[in-house]
Formats: structure tokens, sequence, C-alpha cells
């Protein structure tokens, strides 16, 4: 395995060579938001626009989930450049989220709230108008709720349920601020193939999709 | 109805015989069946999943997302209304509201008959004549919701004058 060392933060780091930033850093220790990024998946989807780093001797930040380390590289993961571009990322997605922690299932596991956290930007954001899809909540399914209003539209879910498990129930569909993860024909997830495993809860960033009985832990530990 | 599904089936299949299973030829495919069938029914849809071997919501996902597909037979007459800059300063969304209202069907869909199809589109070059409507491929100017009742009430009047002719032929 041929190594490359890096400064990330000031750390000096040793990573496998051909690695993706993001993974070195969160493997390391080291947080940069992140919603859309897949360790199994070849290809970055780069969608979620918040694991924004600056790289020394690059002008513009850059993605942490599509740079590959490269030897010598020297990581700022707190630039301003940076941070002002994932705020405002965070800022617009949070624009049509329902910010309704109190009476939401993800209430303090929530990716969002830890993002929120560290890049110190309130959930309700002021600077924006607030623009709800106002999207019906699937409640057809014996385990579990979808609350498309929630979502993110991070692709996690569909990955589990499509490449790791094969089955494909879920997927993105319709286009712009209409753009939700749904069925085949908008069908209820009760009347689809869904086969109960449970793997695109335990992914879920959000409280998009969440057990009914919310005593009841995700069935088991899914790493993507 | 048993007709239309054994349509589909055969029309499908007929273009898919054309093809090899690669998923690059997804939206070929669609183009190709929605040529035949002027749309993409659910069954066509689910049967060229099974073809390429991909879940059916990458099909459905595709589907919705171009423009260019339509997952609801055309109706007898095209209603297209113009959601372009100038059309929508002088109330093009009000006019969609109208014939929504009034066809009872939304953006995209077909009325129960078949006799009207409504969709947007976003520009006709012809902004003079905000808010515009495409009525059969005909631009008609400052279409606001009364004049909506009048188109309406025009193809009323041209379907009565038929019924009439047919039944004295007869």
């Amino acid at each position: 395995m041929k190594t490359v060392s890096l400064t990330i933060d000031g750390r000096k780091i040793i990573a496998e060579e051909g690695t993706k930033l993001l993974w070195v850093a969160l493997d390391n220790g080291i947080y940069i938001p992140n919603l859309c990024a897949i360790r199994s998946s070849p290809e970055p989807a780069a969608a979620c626009r918040l694991c924004f780093v600056e790289v020394a001797g690059k002008e513009a930040p850059v993605t942490a989930c599509t740079e590959t380390v490269a030897e010598g590289m020297v990581v700022n993961t707190r630039g301003k450049k940076a941070l002002r571009l994932a705020r405002s990322a965070f800022e617009l997605l949070m624009a049509s989220h329902p910010v309704d922690c109190a009476g939401c299932p993800a209430n303090r596991s929530c990716e969002l709230q830890k993002i929120s956290g560290h890049l110190k930007v309130k959930l309700k954001t002021k600077r924006l108008r607030t623009l709800l899809r106002e999207l019906p909540i699937d409640d057809s399914h014996p385990l579990f709720t979808y609350d498309p209003n929630k979502c993110v539209l991070c692709g996690r879910c569909l990955w589990v349920c499509r490449q790791q498990l094969g089955i494909g129930v879920l997927g993105f569909a319709h286009r712009g601020f209409q753009r939700v993860v749904t069925t085949f024909a908008d069908e209820p997830l009760g009347q689809s193939r869904c086969q109960e495993c449970g793997d695109c809860i335990a992914v879920c960033p959000t409280g998009a999709l969440s057990f009914k009985d919310s005593a009841k832990p995700a069935a088991r530990a899914v790493k993507i | 109805m048993a007709e239309e599904a054994e349509k589909i089936r055969r029309e499908t299949g007929r273009v898919l015989g054309r093809f090899s299973r690669k998923r690059g030829n997804l939206i070929p495919i669609l183009q190709k069946v929605q040529h035949r069938l002027g749309y993409l029914p659910r069954e066509a849809m689910l049967e060229i999943a099974r073809f390429l071997d991909i879940p059916e919501i990458e099909v459905y996902g595709v589907v919705t997302f171009y423009n260019q597909f339509r997952r609801n037979p055309p109706g007898k007459h095209s209603i297209r209304v113009c959601l372009g800059t100038a059309c929508h300063m002088k109330g093009g969304y009000i006019t969609l509201d109208a014939w929504k209202r009034r066809l009872n069907i939304g953006q995209g869909e077909t009325t129960a008959d078949r006799e009207f199809d409504l969709d947007t589109v976003a520009c006709v070059g012809c902004c003079t004549m905000a808010p515009v409507t495409v009525v059969d491929d005909k631009p008609q100017a400052n279409v606001e919701p009364t004049r909506v009742d009048g188109i309406l009430l025009a193809f009323e009047r041209e379907r009565e004058k038929k019924h009439k002719e047919n039944r004295e032929s007869s």
C-alpha cells in the first residue's frame, strides 16, 4: 500500500494513496460536514456542497469528497471562504426544511443538527425566505414512516436499497424543486417490493425515514 | 381497455426487439415507444425496466425528469399554457389555474374523455400577446380566465354541431 503524508488543520496525517480527502479527515477524527458522501460509491455525487475545504495553492475552495489526497497537501477545513460556501449551501437546504426538532424522531441523532452546530448556523435560517414543499407523508408501510418534507435528497437510502441489497425500490424522480425520493409511479411504500430490511432508515441522516415504534433501534448498523 | 393493454404490449415489444439490453439504450427506447403510443404508460415502463434489467424506479426517474416524456395519453386537443417571463408577469399562472379548474385536471394530465390535455411551455416567442395559451398548435392572445371559458365554449359548440350533423345524415 502506497501512502502519502499531508497536513489537515495543522495535523500531520499519513493516508493511503488515491483516497478522497473527506474519508481521510473523518477517519482521523477531523469532522467535515457531509450528507451525500458514500464511501463504497465509485463516484462521489458531490451534490450536497457541504464538505468545502481550502487546499493551499488552490485559489478556490474544493469539495473534500472529490479531492484525492496528495503528497505534501496542506488542508484547512475551517477556512473563511470554504465555510462561507458550506454555510450558504446549508442555509439553502434548511430554507425548505420543516424545523420541528422536538417532534421529530431523529432529534439528537440528526445530521442536520450536527452540521448546524459545526458550522454555527441556526437551523431556522433568517437570511433566506422559507419555502416548504408540503408533500404528503407516506404512512402506508407497517414498519416505518416516510416524510419527504424532511428529506435532503442525499441519496443514501437508494444507494443501500439498490447497490448493496439489489432491491431498488427507492429512487429519485421529478425535477427541480419537485425532486423527491420515491417509488415507481409514486406508489405508497406499503405497496412496493420493500423487503423490510430497514437499512434505508439506518442510513437516513434526518428524520425523513423513521421507524414507527421509535423505541425500536435500527435493525443493524449499516456501513456505506 | 383490454384492447389498449394489448396495443401497449405489442408496440413496446416491437420497439424492444430492435435494441440490445444495454442500459444506455433507455432514452432511445423511451422515445421510440412514446412515438408509437403517444405516451409512456405504466405497463410500458415496467416492460422496459425488465428488458434492461434495471429497477423500475430508474425508468420512472428518467421519464419524470425530462419534459419530452409524457405519462398520460394525448388528448384530442392540446392546451399549452405559456409561463415565460412576459406571460408570467401578465398572470400566466392564473390562466393555468383557470384551465386546471375548468378541465378538472392537473398539469401534464389528460381529461377522462381524452378530449383535452394540459401542460405548460416556457416561451412561444409571441410575448406581446401575453398571457398566451397555445391551443392545438395555435397561439391564442390574452388568454385570461374568461377567455378560457370562451375557448372551451367554442369547442363545445363545435362538438354539438358535429353531433347534430351526424344525426341528420343518419
